[in-house]
């Protein structure tokens, strides 16, 4: 596990989603294992009939960042994930007390999120330095 | 300078970062041993990113060229 790392995901904005879904990508390419944890407005993104949607930027982008952001485009953060799964050994687990706060079952959420687990359980498997985005 | 015989070209000029990166690992998982590919990228990553993948994953570097806007890279898969 030494050469692993993890991403715990909290924010459901559009820019961090993208960062993350870069780092991810990024570190599977470079041979790395990635674990990455929903959880909150990350975990709320992920839901299969949202994913697509617009979810915005953080509040300090304000409109000039934004429109940076916008402008930037590229492609959609979940087909940067798609691909670093497909490149790589990306493991996405969704946070099981925000699963219950939204009332939500691992087939509301998008294929790419592999399964929902505990946190205690995210640490025995996840390994590595942990990045909260 | 030999000429290469270039087996695919990516035209990911215009593509953010990782995409350019991305698009060469598909090609190369795709291509054959011995294959030369050559990637087209206006991403300033791509200077540093592809070079470093390209070292981790044991394929050659054959050249970095600076065009009118973008890099070249030829690359060849090598096992």
């Amino acid at each position: 596990m030494g050469d692993s790392i993890s991403l715990v995901l909290f924010s459901g904005t559009d820019d961090k989603l993208n960062a993350a879904a870069v780092l991810a990508a990024g570190a599977a390419a470079m041979g790395r294992k990635v674990h990455v944890f929903l959880q909150y407005w990350a975990l709320d993104a992920f839901r299969s009939d949202r994913i697509l949607k617009d979810h915005g930027v953080a509040p300090e982008a304000g409109p000039e960042g934004a429109a940076a952001f916008q402008r930037h485009g590229g492609q959609h953060w979940s087909e940067i994930l798609r691909q670093a799964k497909d490149i790589g050994d990306v493991e996405i687990q969704a946070c099981s007390l925000s699963m219950d706060m939204f009332g939500l079952e691992v087939a509301d959420l998008d294929p790419l999120v592999d399964g929902q687990e505990g946190v205690a359980a995210f640490f025995l498997h996840a390994g590595g330095p942990v990045t909260f985005i | 300078m030999t000429m290469l015989n270039i087996a695919r070209s990516i035209d990911a000029r215009g593509m953010p970062c990782p995409g350019p990166l991305m698009s060469l690992i598909g090609a190369i998982r795709e291509g054959q041993v011995g294959d030369v590919i050559e990637v087209l990228s206006s991403d300033a990553g791509s200077r540093t990113d592809i070079p470093a993948w390209l070292e981790k994953a044991g394929h050659e570097l054959l050249e970095v060229v600076e065009e009118d806007g973008f890099t070249r890279f030829d690359v060849r898969k090598a096992r």
